[in-house]
C-alpha cells in the first residue's frame, strides 16, 4: 500500500507527481468503481464487436467497409469514455449548478426535432441531422430529467431543512420531468417515454417523496395506458408492434417478423452459439435493425448462452455497483442521480433484451454500452461518469 | 473534502433503495431464465427453424431412363432441346426487375415481353397460368424450343442478359421406332403434385417440385427406377434471397433403363394389322343389324408362350404419347379422355373386358373332364338345346350328331357345351343349390385366373368377371332395388329382364349356366387373360403373370436386374386333357372353324393352333376374338362390333405371324425376313457411356400382292362353322 512501506516513493511531500497522484489513498483513481468501469468498457468492446458481426455484410449500410460500424462503435465509446473522464473531472456537485442551462438546451433540442431539422428514422421522428450527424436529444434528456429533478428535490433536504422533499417540490419536479417527455410523446417516441416514466418513478422513490407520490403516479400510469389503448391515440403501427411480441402471427410480415427472426436467432445459439461471424441469422440479415436495437441477438446466436448470459452478468455487475454508490453515498442529490441512472439502465436493459426474447413488445430502445448508437452511447458513459463522481465525491465516512 | 454538511441517511430512503435493488436483481433473473428457455430448452426447435430460413435448394433434374425393347431400340428416350431459363434471384437484383433483360430476351426469342414476364412471375392465389411455381431459386424456363441461334446469342452477349442461361437439357421422347407408337404401354409423364409432393416428403425418393411422374403404363410401373436421383445444390443465402455460401451439392443421378420385352418390329406390325383388320371389319355388313360393323375398339396381344413375356401389345383407338410431352394442352387433354375419341389413354388388352364368347370353350372342356366327363365320349351336337321353354341353339343352326369334346372344340359346337353344362347345374342342385355343389364350370374357369388380375407390370389392370353364384348374389343384392323399380311383366325386353332380375335375378337359373358354358351371359374376361390361359395351354400348363419389363439396367450398363418370369398356377388339367386339346386346336387351325384362314399354313414345321370366336353383346354387334398359339407364341386379338373371330381377327393374326416367322402368304419361309423365328433371349447391351448398339430398323411393309381369298382358303371351305 502506498505510503505505508519504508520504499515507497509516492504519497509524501507536498509536490507529488502526477502518477504519484493518482496513486494516492485519497486519489481519484484510487477511489473510481473499478468493477463498474471495467464492465462497462467490456460491455463496450463486446458491443462493438457484435456490431460488426452485425453489419461486415450489410453493405447497403456499410458503404462497402465492413469495418464501418466497428470503427464507429469503437469511436463512440472512446468519446464515451472522454466525456465520463470529463465528468468525473468536474463533478457531479460543480455541475450540479449548471443543471439548468443542460436541462434547457435538452428541451431545445428535443423541440428542436419538431421542426424541420428534425429526421424520421425507423417510424420514429426522433432525430436531429445537425452537420451530417444524427443526435437523438431524447438520450440526453434522459439525462438532465434525472439530473434536474434530484437538484429540486434534494436541494432543501440536503441543506438540512427538510427530511424529505415536500409535496409542492415534488409536483415542481414532476413538472420538470413532463415538459420534455411531452415532446418526445409527440415525436412519436414512445419507448423513450416509457423509460423516463420508470426513470422519474425511481427518482421520485429515492427522494424519499410520500407514499402517496409514488402509489398516485403508479395508477396514473396505468390509467392513462389504458386510456391511450382505448382512446386510440396511437398509431396503428405502435398497436401492431405492442401486440406481435406475444404473438408474432399477428403481424407476420412486420413487427412479427423481426420479433419471430430475433427468436430464432437467440433460440438458435444453443449453449456456446455458432461462432463470432458463423451465426446464419446474422449473416443473412434475417434480424432488421440488429446492429442497434436487436444486438443482442448476435450475441444470442454466435455467442449462445455463455455469451449473452456474459452480458446480462456484465449490466448486472454495473447496476450492483450502482446500487451500491446510490446507498453508500450519504448526500440525498448523489443518491436520487444514482437511483435514477439504476432505473434508466435496467428498464432500458429489460425492455430491450426482453424484446429479443419475445417478453415485452417491441419498442426502439437500444442496449446500453452494447447497441451502435452515438447519443445513446454519449448517454450511458455520462452516466457512468456520475456514479463514478458520486462515488469518488462521497462524503468519507470518518 | 465534502462542503455539504452530512445528512443522515432515513430509513424510508435505504428501504426503497433494497426494493430497487431487489426489482433490478429479478428483472435480471426473469431475462436469464428466459434466455434459458430459448436457447438451451428449445434451442433445437429454433436451430432447425435457422436451418429453414437461409437454405435453399436448386435442383438439377435426373435425365429419365429409356425404355427399351428387347434388341435395345428405344420406345421412350429423351432429347436435347435447348431451354432457355431466367434467374428471379439475379432478376431481382435488378433496379427494374430485371424488365430490360427479359425485353431483350423476348426480343431474341422472338416473343411478346409480356409472355416472357408472364412465365417467371411466381405463383400465387390470385396469379392466372403462366406463371412459376417451382422453387423462386429455381432458374425459370423460359422456352424449350430455343433454336441453337438464339442461345448462342444469348451466351455471346452474357453481359447483355445477366441472369439469362441457355442450356441443353433432356426433354422425354416417344420416337415410335418403325412407326411402333405402342403409346398405352408406355404410359405418359405429368407433372407431380401437391398431394403427392406431401406423401413422399418423408421417404427415400421425395419429390421435387419440377418432377415429372409416370400416370400410366410403363412409366409408372417403373416410375421410380426410371426417375434416377435429382441433384440438389443448397445454398446459404441472406433475408433477399442472394447467395451468401454454398453449403452441399448432390450430383443427379440418371435413372435407369428398362429394357422390355417388345419388339419394336413386332409391335409395328401388330398394331398395323389391328387397324388393318378394324378397317376392313368396318367394309363388312352385319347381317343382324343390316350396317357396316363399328369396329370401334380392338386389342391385340403377342406373348412368348413359354416365359409369358409380352412381344406386342396394341390397343385401338390410339395417340401420340408426345403430346403430353411439355405439358399437355387442354384441348389435346379434351380429345384424349373424351367420349368422342372412345378413350384412346385405355390400354384395352388389360383394361376393356368383354364376354369371350367361344374362346372360353377350353375352360368348358376342362371343367367338363374334372367334373368326369370322358374326352373322348359320345356327346349330341343337336342344331338346337331346350331348357325348358327356351331353346338355345346352335350357331347358324347346325348340328353334327354325337361328337367327342375335342371335336366340339374344332367346330365350335355350342350345344355339346349346353348339354354338359345344364348337367352339371342339375347335379349341383339347379335353382336350390346343394351345400356340395361342385360348380365344376365355374371353379375351373378361377383356376385358369379369370376374375383376377393377371398380375402383368402395367398399373390399373382389370379383371373379369367368372358370374358364379356368389356373383349373382351379390350383384342382385346391389342392384334388386333399381330392377324391381323398372322390371314391368310382359313390356319391353329391357323391362322384362328388370322384372325377372328383381324377382329371382340372386338365382342361377339353368339358362345363365348354359349360356356362361360358352363365354357368353354375363362372362367377362380381358385379353391378356386370354393370353395368358392360351400361352399356359401352350407351354404345357404354367400360368404366367405376363411381363414387359425384362431388365432394370444402371445408365452405365453394369448393373442388370433381370426380371424373371413369375407364375400364379397351373392350368387345371392332366398332361393327357392337356395334349387332347392341344390337338383339337390344331384342328381348329386345319379342318374347324378357323381353317379357312389358314389355308398354306405350314402345319407340319410350325403347328399352328387356335379357337375363334364370336360373342354376342346386348344391343351392340358381334365381338370378334381369336386366340391362337404356336411353340414360342400366343397370339390374341379382339375386336369390339368387329363380327366373327375369324372373319376379323383372323387374318390379322395369321399376318402377324408370317411376318415373325418370315412367311408368304403361301406358306414359304424366308428365315431372312422373319423378325422373330425364336424368342428373343440376350439383352441388349449398354455401354458404360450411356450408349446403346441398337439395330436400325425400317417400318413395317405389309405383303404388297395378298393372294385372293380363294387361295388363301386352301381346299373348299369344308362345311364347319366360321366364327
Amino acid at each position: 500500500m502506498a505510503g505505508t512501506g519504508g520504499f515507497s516513493v509516492s504519497g509524501y511531500g507536498p509536490e507529488r507527481g502526477t502518477w504519484a497522484k493518482l496513486a494516492a489513498r485519497d486519489s481519484v483513481v484510487r477511489r473510481l468503481d473499478w468493477p463498474l468501469l471495467f464492465s462497462a468498457v467490456a460491455l463496450s468492446l463486446l458491443g462493438s464487436l457484435l456490431v460488426w458481426s452485425a453489419t461486415r455484410n450489410r453493405t447497403q449500410l456499410n458503404e462497402g467497409d465492413p469495418y464501418f460500424f466497428l470503427v464507429r462503435h469503437l469511436l463512440n465509446t472512446g468519446i464515451g469514455f472522454a466525456l465520463m473522464a470529463g465528468t468525473v473531472w468536474l463533478g457531479h456537485r460543480t455541475l450540479r449548478g449548471a443543471v439548468p442551462v443542460l436541462y434547457g438546451l435538452s428541451v431545445v433540442l428535443v423541440v428542436l426535432v419538431l421542426t424541420p431539422l428534425g429526421a424520421t428514422i425507423n417510424g420514429a421522428h426522433a432525430w436531429l441531422r445537425i452537420a451530417g450527424l444524427s443526435l437523438q436529444p431524447s438520450e440526453f434528456v434522459k439525462v438532465t430529467i434525472i439530473l434536474g429533478m434530484a437538484m429540486m428535490l434534494a436541494a432543501r433536504v440536503d441543506a438540512g431543512d427538510q427530511t424529505y422533499p415536500d409535496h409542492r417540490t415534488v409536483a415542481k419536479s414532476l413538472a420538470l420531468a413532463v415538459v420534455p417527455m411531452a415532446v418526445v410523446m409527440l415525436m412519436p417516441d414512445l419507448g423513450s417515454v416509457m423509460v423516463m416514466v420508470v426513470i422519474v418513478l425511481g427518482v421520485l422513490l429515492a427522494s424519499g417523496a410520500s407514499n402517496r407520490w409514488i402509489i398516485g403516479l403508479v395508477s396514473a400510469g396505468v390509467v392513462g395506458a389504458i386510456a391511450v389503448a382505448a382512446l386510440g391515440v396511437l398509431d396503428e403501427y405502435q398497436i401492431n408492434r405492442f401486440a406481435a411480441f406475444a404473438n408474432p402471427e399477428l403481424d407476420p410480415a412486420g413487427v412479427g417478423y423481426n420479433t419471430n427472426q430475433a427468436r430464432i436467432a437467440i433460440g438458435s445459439g444453443g449453449l456456446t452459439g455458432t461462432g463470432l461471424f458463423h451465426g446464419s441469422q446474422t449473416t443473412g440479415q434475417f434480424v432488421p435493425e440488429q446492429q442497434t436495437d436487436f444486438v443482442f441477438t448476435v450475441a444470442g446466436e454466435e455467442l449462445g448462452f455463455l455469451g449473452a448470459g456474459l452480458i446480462l452478468f456484465l449490466l448486472g455487475v454495473v447496476m450492483w455497483r450502482a446500487c451500491r454508490i446510490a446507498r453508500e453515498t450519504t448526500e440525498l442529490y448523489g443518491t436520487i442521480v444514482a437511483a435514477g441512472i439504476i432505473a434508466w439502465f435496467a428498464f432500458q436493459s429489460f425492455e430491450n433484451i426482453g424484446m429479443t426474447l419475445g417478453i415485452m413488445p417491441v419498442a426502439g430502445l437500444p442496449l446500453p454500452f452494447v447497441s451502435y448508437g452515438g447519443t445513446s452511447m454519449f448517454a450511458v458513459w455520462i452516466a457512468v461518469g456520475l456514479l463514478q463522481s458520486i462515488r469518488v465525491q462521497r462524503p468519507m465516512s470518518a | 473534502m465534502s462542503n455539504i454538511p452530512e445528512t443522515g441517511r432515513t430509513p424510508r430512503v435505504q428501504i426503497r433503495l433494497v426494493v430497487i435493488q431487489v426489482l433490478v436483481l429479478s428483472l435480471l433473473l426473469t431475462l436469464g431464465g428466459r434466455l434459458w428457455y430459448l436457447q438451451i430448452r428449445n434451442g433445437q426447435e429454433y436451430t432447425d427453424e435457422a436451418k429453414n430460413n437461409h437454405v435453399q435448394q436448386v435442383v438439377q433434374p435426373a435425365v429419365r431412363g429409356s425404355i427399351l425393347d428387347s434388341r435395345g431400340v428405344p420406345l421412350a428416350d429423351n432429347e436435347t432441346r435447348l431451354v432457355v431459363s431466367a434467374s428471379r434471384t439475379e432478376l431481382m437484383k435488378m433496379n427494374d426487375d430485371g424488365k430490360a433483360v427479359l425485353t431483350r430476351l423476348a426480343d431474341v426469342l422472338d416473343m411478346k415481353p409480356k409472355d416472357v414476364m408472364d412465365k417467371v412471375r411466381l405463383c400465387d392465389a390470385k396469379t392466372p397460368q403462366p406463371c412459376w411455381n417451382g422453387s423462386p431459386y429455381q432458374p425459370i424456363p423460359v422456352t424449350d424450343e430455343a433454336t441453337t441461334q438464339q442461345a448462342l446469342q444469348i451466351r455471346e452477349r452474357a453481359e447483355d442478359f445477366p441472369g439469362i442461361t441457355a442450356e441443353p437439357t433432356a426433354v422425354r421422347r416417344y420416337p415410335a421406332p418403325g412407326l411402333a407408337n405402342t403409346a398405352q404401354v408406355l404410359g405418359y409423364l405429368s407433372p407431380v403434385t401437391d398431394d403427392e409432393i406431401a406423401k413422399a416428403q418423408d421417404t427415400d425418393s421425395p419429390y421435387l417440385r419440377s418432377d415429372q411422374v409416370g400416370r400410366s403404363g410403363l412409366e409408372r410401373t417403373y416410375d421410380k427406377e426410371l426417375r434416377g436421383k435429382a441433384g440438389v445444390t443448397r445454398y446459404e443465402v441472406d433475408n433477399l434471397g442472394r447467395v451468401i455460401g454454398q453449403q452441399r451439392s448432390d450430383d443427379a443421378q440418371p435413372g435407369a433403363n428398362v429394357i422390355t420385352s417388345i419388339d419394336a418390329r413386332v409391335q409395328a406390325v401388330t398394331e398395323y394389322e389391328l387397324n388393318q383388320a378394324m378397317k376392313a371389319a368396318r367394309k363388312e355388313m352385319d347381317r343382324n343389324t343390316n350396317q357396316h360393323y363399328k369396329a370401334d375398339a380392338g386389342a391385340a396381344v403377342v406373348m412368348e408362350a413359354k416365359t409369358g413375356r409380352v412381344i406386342a401389345m396394341a390397343s385401338n383407338p390410339t395417340y401420340d404419347p408426345n403430346s403430353w410431352v411439355g405439358g399437355i394442352s387442354a384441348k389435346d387433354y379434351a380429345k384424349l379422355t373424351g367420349k368422342k375419341s372412345n378413350f384412346p389413354l385405355l390400354n384395352r388388352a388389360i383394361q376393356a373386358q368383354a364376354a369371350p364368347g367361344s374362346i372360353f370353350k377350353v375352360v368348358s372342356s376342362a371343367a367338363a373332364v374334372n367334373a368326369g366327363y370322358e374326352f373322348d365320349g359320345d356327346y349330341p351336337c343337336p342344331s338346337s338345346y331346350n331348357v325348358g321353354s327356351q331353346v338355345f341353339k346352335n350357331f347358324e343352326s347346325r348340328g353334327y350328331g354325337n361328337i367327342t369334346i375335342g371335336r366340339a372344340l374344332e367346330v365350335s359346337c355350342d350345344t355339346v357345351y349346353y348339354g354338359l353344362a345344364h348337367k352339371e347345374w342339375l347335379k349341383d342342385g339347379g335353382m336350390k343349390p346343394k351345400k356340395d355343389a361342385k360348380n365344376w364350370f365355374y371353379k375351373t374357369a378361377h383356376q385358369f385366373g379369370l376374375g383376377a388380375e393377371t398380375g402383368i407390370d402395367l398399373p390399373n389392370e382389370v379383371t373379369g368377371r367368372v358370374p358364379d353364384r356368389e356373383w349373382k348374389q351379390k350383384y342382385w343384392e346391389a342392384n334388386k332395388d333399381a330392377w324391381c323399380k323398372q322390371g314391368k311383366k310382359g313390356g319391353t325386353y329391357v323391362q322384362q329382364l328388370a322384372y325377372e332380375g328383381c324377382l329371382e335375378g340372386n338365382l342361377m337359373r339353368a339358362g345363365d349356366s348354359v349360356n356362361y358354358s360358352i363365354g357368353q351371359g354375363d362372362t367377362l374376361v380381358t385379353p391378356i387373360q386370354m393370353a395368358t390361359i392360351y400361352a399356359a395351354i401352350a407351354n404345357g400348363g404354367t400360368l404366367y403373370n405376363p411381363t414387359v419389363g425384362k431388365a432394370v439396367v444402371s445408365p452405365d450398363g453394369k448393373n442388370v436386374r433381370q426380371i424373371a418370369p413369375k407364375s400364379h398356377g397351373r392350368l387345371p388339367m392332366s398332361k393327357k386333357t392337356r395334349d387332347q386339346i392341344d390337338e383339337a386346336l390344331a384342328g381348329v387351325a386345319t379342318r374347324g372353324s378357323a381353317a379357312w384362314r389358314f389355308g398354306g399354313w405350314p402345319q407340319d414345321k410350325i403347328p399352328m393352333h387356335a379357337k375363334t370366336g364370336t360373342a354376342e353383346v346386348y344391343g351392340k354387334q358381334t365381338t370378334s376374338w381369336f386366340a391362337s398359339y404356336t411353340e414360342d407364341y400366343t397370339i390374341v386379338m379382339t375386336i369390339s362390333q368387329g363380327g366373327t373371330g375369324s372373319g376379323a381377327s383372323g387374318p390379322a393374326v395369321r399376318k402377324i405371324y408370317e411376318a415373325m416367322y418370315g412367311l408368304n402368304p403361301k406358306g414359304e419361309q424366308n428365315l431372312k425376313k422373319a423378325l422373330m423365328p425364336q424368342p428373343q433371349v440376350a439383352l441388349p447391351t449398354i455401354e458404360p457411356d450411356g450408349s446403346i448398339d441398337a439395330p436400325k430398323i425400317a417400318p413395317y411393309e405389309p405383303p404388297k400382292d395378298p393372294l385372293d381369298e380363294q387361295t388363301l382358303a386352301g381346299p373348299p371351305a369344308s362345311p364347319v362353322r366360321r366364327d
